[in-house]
């Protein structure tokens, strides 16, 4: 070969390593403390993203009075579309595939009580999201659990109590076992 | 020149009475439009900066509730298989978020070597990825299960489905950016809209084959649906393909969100609720001919429709026309593309009796979509999500098209 020839291939093939797209690009920037922690709400099964603070049924029955029993009604018991939130019933059996018609309420469907809090503070009340203080997180879902028969109504709510406590739903809910194929499930 | 003048001031003025009337008087009742007896012999209308619908055209969505709500697509009104960005269903838990592109960020966290920020602009410079998709909500036809009724259109019956084409970076690449740490088994996705609404998606499928999405049909994303960046997630029901989408949080389990536990998961007969069923199973419904036709005169009708499936793609779509006692394969007509609308069709000659339409899909897993008499047993009576059993058209005598279930 050439060392002409040599040198041209030389040059495309230096061309070609300098325009293949590397493992990474290094856009963005980092991201700081400053940048997370004020969107880094999430609260896993674990109690893992709860923060300090605590409440009662009693401060949590004034917050629900205050900022949720016009949407939700003065006993939890839901308005259209604004869904049923009390309902120890039915304790046995979990007849919901059966009949639409029975009210899915956070004591008779929901299968975690730290998701009460995660929902709860990232999205009510409606009107104005994410506006409740920890303590009236902790306090309105003391609250809501007492109503529906989960804990008593002297329980005092925080990080430690309540990813500790057991919803009675927990035990129905199974992994998705489609897996397309000829079986319908 | 000066009649020529006249006669396009004219033409003008029309044309902005035909518009005006059109937009005054909303979608319900269209303005009559005044065409010109003779388009041929006198100017049309001056260029405009917008391709507008013919007046004679009124293609719209049904919304239904307001800030937390959900927009039916017209699918008796669509042909072929791309959803019109304005006509894409719309599904949203505390209204339409508003946000400014300049002050819009994506933020990648959590299990991760080096959590970063994207801009939109920062996101647009990566190597982008351009698919089309559907997305359906996963409670699209939960009205027709629970109570059908013979006056409902393909709207009615399963409008929260629509097929665009996307064009986003793979979360593959933001991910090696940022650097996945071992342990790591899913990701919670979370919007920037006031319902912060957050998911839990699988480590696998954001590495295989999820984008953020920031163009729909050759533009910007639709706002909403999810400007300026949304998750997309195909083949996943809709509620997971996060809109507005400002952070991935690389997590060890399950975040159990409200949409993953007390929503999305389907109560079923034998006393268990599903949950995670993020794969929407193949599913047909026929668009025409439906409520509200009626068909004119007896001879050859397309029996056409969409099928789609969120395991690849369609093989086979079949149609009966006696209620499910015989099937011929209906034609796929034009591009077959995985977890896409593909269109069907089956030319049918109409002889004036009653007839009883149906189709079923099957995909390439062998899946068949099942009757509405399976579905009910597997499925039962109060389940929540996922309801793609096989829906029946009546043909009446007189060519009155009815839904059936």
């Amino acid at each position: 070969m050439r060392p002409s020839t040599l040198i041209l291939g030389a040059a495309l093939l230096g061309c070609r390593v300098e325009q293949r797209p590397p493992a990474r690009f290094d856009l963005g920037r980092p991201a700081t403390a400053a940048d997370i922690a004020p969107i880094d709400i999430d609260v896993n099964p674990a109690g893992v993203g709860l923060p300090a603070g605590q409440g009662t049924y009693d401060q949590g029955a004034h917050v629900y009075a205050a900022k949720c029993a016009a949407c939700h009604g003065v006993n939890g018991e839901g308005n259209g579309p604004n869904p049923r939130l009390v309902g120890a019933e039915p304790r046995a059996g979990f007849p919901f595939g059966k009949d639409f018609k029975i009210p899915k309420t956070v004591g008779n469907y929901w299968p975690y009580a730290t998701t009460l809090y995660d929902y709860v503070h990232r999205a009510m009340p409606l009107p104005a999201p994410g506006s409740l203080t920890s303590d009236e997180t902790y306090a309105v879902v003391a609250y809501l659990l007492a109503e529906n028969e989960v804990v008593p109504r002297t329980a005092v709510m925080d990080a430690e109590t309540l990813p500790k406590v057991q919803m009675p739903a927990r035990s129905h809910f199974v992994p998705d076992d489609r897996t397309g194929g000829q079986l319908f499930r | 020149m000066a009649e020529h003048m006249m006669n396009r001031r004219r033409a003008i003025g029309v044309a902005a009475g035909m518009l005006g009337g059109a937009v005054l008087n909303g979608q319900e009742t269209p303005a009559p439009p005044a065409a010109p007896a003779d388009p041929s012999s006198t100017p049309g209308l001056p260029s405009g900066a917008l391709g507008v619908r013919s007046p004679f055209e009124a293609p719209a969505l049904t919304p239904v509730g307001v800030t937390s709500g959900a927009s039916l697509s017209p699918l008796q009104s669509l042909a072929g298989t791309i959803t019109p960005s304005d006509l894409h269903f719309q599904r949203h838990h505390n209204g339409i978020a508003v946000i400014d592109p300049q002050r819009y960020a994506l933020t990648i966290h959590g299990m991760v070597e080096r959590p970063r920020v994207f801009s939109l602009e920062d996101l647009k410079r990566f190597p982008s990825v351009t698919r089309t998709c559907f997305i359906e909500c996963s409670g699209n036809g939960r009205s027709a299960y629970r109570t059908p009724k013979a006056t409902m259109t393909p709207q009615d019956v399963d409008g929260l489905t629509s097929n665009s084409e996307w064009t986003g970076v793979p979360v593959s690449t933001l991910l090696r950016e940022v650097g996945v740490k071992p342990g790591v088994a899913w990701m919670l996705a979370e919007g920037g809209d006031a319902a912060r609404l957050s998911r839990s998606i699988p480590m696998h499928k954001m590495l295989d084959d999820a984008l953020i999405a920031y163009a729909q049909n050759g533009e910007a994303v639709r706002m909403p649906n999810g400007y300026p960046a949304r998750l997309l997630l195909p083949g996943y029901e809709g509620n997971a393909n996060i809109k507005w989408i400002r952070r991935l949080k690389a997590i060890d389990q399950p975040n159990m969100s409200r949409d993953e536990t007390s929503k999305y998961t389907d109560p079923l007969p034998d006393g268990t609720a599903r949950q995670f069923s993020f794969v929407m199973d193949a599913k047909s419904i026929i668009t025409s001919p439906t409520y509200p036709m009626q068909l004119s005169s007896h001879g050859w009708w397309p029996v056409t429709g969409i099928a789609w499936t969120g395991r690849g793609r369609i093989t086979r779509v079949d149609v009966s026309t006696n209620g499910g006692q015989t099937w011929t394969e209906a034609e796929l007509v034009g591009s077959v593309l995985p977890m896409a609308h593909t269109r069907f069709r089956l030319m049918w000659r109409w002889d004036g009796g009653s007839a009883r339409l149906m189709s079923r899909a099957v995909d390439e897993t062998g899946y068949v979509q099942p009757t509405l008499e399976t579905f009910r047993r597997v499925r039962g009576a109060g389940t929540d999500y996922h309801f793609n059993a096989i829906r029946t058209w009546r043909v009446e005598p007189d060519g009155h098209v009815l839904f059936e279930g």
